[in-house]
């Protein structure tokens, strides 16, 4: 697989992605943020330094899932009134893109649901604890979060510079399945996928931590 | 594939230094950390900001609490190292009465958070859980993990009364949760309800010499005191294997009883059949031929059978061994009434009657017979009197039985009490203090 490379318009730099799918990436240098059109990039945008953060996770770590081998090759940074959580946009051996959620350290992996929801699959006015019957499962509304983008890095499949304030409706069933409906859009998109754990992710290139082993493992 | 152009460094645990009292206060939870109690003055630090703020003044009215297990102790769960970095004080109130328990918030930077409990020097070991448990519904709800069933055990509200170390929330003295439980021992499922948000969470019964050892604390855990809701019960399975016991020797037994029942030689070594009247003449009483009774000392059996009608006799017998001039002594009785009383007919008695001489060893004998009846009327029967060697005898087989069944039901009674004791600090429980 080749990867499309170009150099940053801003500074120069050479920009390589990790992903032919890539639409926006961040200037590793000089922290612009650019948009393919198709192979030159056009500086469309600036992120400020990121919050130190502690996520484990970063980008060119590796994995896998079921079987299938990803690379994280970016992510959004988003921040609210409990704290902040991170998206990473990890990209699997297959071509196809998912996301790793990383909230206060527990993971979860959505996709994309293909095909999206009826428009009206989901009522208007969700509250915690509210119950919907969605393809045969029965899943719980269990956080309504309201938060803001802090921050971009590395490659997405979208452009995701000037959101502000976005609302999500987390569900979760009985069997660790879990979904998430980003509300920035309009229709509202629809994320799936599950919960996981730390090792059944197999992650590789973690971060490390002051005084602690790698992997947190005896 | 290219690497990140500048890998980030190491993440460093991080000081800073209290913006009431100016002390250092170390974070252990890296970014995680939204507050932390200044350990010099008990200010809460809001630290979600790179500008520390004052969530909480010192709290108030509290001795200073030492947590049994020091904030920045670790131990090894599964392989996996945990860090305490929390500790908080929650308090509920129940028909007056208040209860608290201490809490612990385990870290580690690639797994997350744990907590433990500890009430009364009862622990446990608690994730939170991703996941919406099945309601059941019925009179006592009851809710469904993985297969499990939880019954709903206790609502009530806690509120924090005390906090100490960090918390990747906001935690202050004041918090209050309403929090519902639902117990399948040794595990207990939480449910903790704050700020619009439902927390899921799945307990594991920890004894203090499990958490001595995985923290490597020094001295000896307190006694546990009372039944606590989740604890095991330590007559776990005992009523089970009681029961297969009981059932193992139930089946010994009557094998036992069934070779007894094939093997006994049951033999008929004398038999005759006899006349007897209160008219006659001289002698009632005689001897029988001697005859020889073999094998190993066995029981031997008399039986007599007569003709009787609403009549009585008396039958006095000794068996006695020719060869040592040993006698065994006995009398027998044997009447038959029968009638009919206003349209009810009845009988008392029997004609026939037996009775097992055990353990006579073997040899020779006789047996002297002497009849009886009364003599005020005219009274005559004839009898028939059979001496059988070895049969056997079911008594002592019906007496094991019924021992055998005590063990398993005195495991079942304290099964059963130390059930009542946990639930009578339940919402359920079977007469509550107010009536």
């Amino acid at each position: 697989m080749s990867q499309p490379s170009s150099s940053c318009p801003s500074c120069g730099a050479p920009v390589n992605f990790r992903w032919s799918g890539s639409v926006q990436t961040v200037c590793p240098f000089c922290k612009s943020i650019l948009v393919r059109t198709d192979i030159d990039l056009t500086k469309v945008g600036k992120v400020a330094d990121l919050p130190p953060d502690s996520s484990p996770i970063q980008i060119g770590t590796e994995g896998a899932l079921d079987n299938k081998a990803f690379t994280v090759a970016g992510r959004i940074l988003y921040e609210y009134e409990f704290g902040g959580w991170n998206e990473w946009h990890l990209v699997f051996s297959d071509g196809s893109s998912g996301w790793l959620s990383d909230a206060q350290l527990e993971y979860d992996v959505t996709w994309l649901a293909q095909p999206q929801p009826q428009p009206g699959t989901f009522p208007e006015g969700l509250v915690p604890e509210d119950r919907i019957n969605f393809g045969g499962r029965d899943v719980q509304v269990t956080s309504i979060t309201r938060a803001h983008y802090k921050g971009v890095e590395g490659e997405l499949p979208f452009e995701y510079w000037d959101k502000a304030e976005v609302t999500f409706v987390d569900l979760r069933s009985c069997d660790e399945q879990f979904a998430t409906i980003d509300y920035t859009e309009k229709p509202p998109l629809l994320f799936q996928g599950r919960v996981v754990q730390f090792d059944e992710l197999c992650l590789k290139n973690v971060r490390e931590f002051e005084g602690w082993s790698p992997a947190g493992r005896r | 594939m290219s690497s990140p152009a500048v890998p980030p460094p190491v993440v460093k645990a991080k000081t800073l230094y209290c913006v009431n009292c100016g002390g250092p206060v170390e974070l252990r939870g890296f970014g995680h950390t939204l507050s932390v109690v200044c350990p010099q003055c008990h200010t809460v630090l809001d630290v979600s900001t790179p500008l520390v703020q004052i969530l909480q003044r010192a709290q108030e009215a509290q001795e200073r609490i030492q947590p049994t297990i020091p904030l920045g102790t670790r131990g090894t769960i599964e392989n996996v190292t945990w860090e305490v970095i929390g500790f908080q004080v929650r308090q509920i109130e129940v028909e007056g009465v208040r209860y608290s328990w201490d809490e612990y918030l385990l870290f580690n930077p690639y797994y997350g958070f744990r907590y433990l409990s500890e009430y009364r020097g009862h622990w446990n070991f608690i994730r939170t859980l991703p996941l919406v448990p099945e309601t059941i519904r019925g009179p006592r709800p009851a809710q469904r993990v993985q297969g499990v069933t939880y019954k709903h055990f206790q609502h009530c509200s806690a509120t924090t009364t005390f906090v100490l170390g960090e918390f990747p929330w906001r935690a202050q003295q004041g918090d209050t949760a309403t929090v519902d439980d639902y117990i399948a021992p040794p595990r207990v499922l939480s449910a903790e309800r704050m700020d619009g948000e439902i927390v899921w969470s799945l307990g594991e019964y920890w004894t203090g010499a499990q958490i001595w050892k995985t923290f490597g604390l020094s001295g000896q855990p307190d006694r546990a005191g009372g039944v606590y809701e989740n604890q095991p019960s330590p007559h776990q399975g005992q009523a089970g294997a009681m029961w297969s016991m009981y059932w193992w020797m139930m089946a010994a037994l009557a094998a036992i009883v069934l070779y007894f029942m094939v093997m006994s030689r049951r033999e008929v070594v004398w038999a005759e059949q006899r006349t007897f009247s209160t008219g006659a003449r001289g002698e009632p009483s005689f001897v029988t031929p001697v005859f020889e009774l073999q094998g190993h000392t066995s029981n031997a059996q008399i039986y007599i059978q007569t003709d009787l009608d609403n009549n009585w006799a008396y039958f006095n017998l000794a068996l006695i061994n020719q060869d040592t001039g040993r006698a065994w002594d006995f009398g027998r009785e044997v009447s038959y009434y029968y009638g009919n009383d206003g349209g009810e007919s009845w009988t008392e008695g029997g004609r026939s009657d037996s009775v097992t001489l055990p353990s006579i060893p073997p040899g020779h004998y006789y047996l002297r017979i002497e009849p009886e009846m009364d003599a005020k009327l005219p009274s005559s029967m004839s009898y028939y009197v059979s001496i059988r060697r070895d049969v056997p005898t079911y008594a002592f087989f019906l007496i094991a039985a019924v021992l055998l069944i005590i063990p398993p039901i005195l495991a079942a009674m304290r099964i059963g009490s130390f059930e009542t004791a946990r639930w009578r600090e339940s919402d359920y429980a079977p007469s509550s203090g107010g009536g």
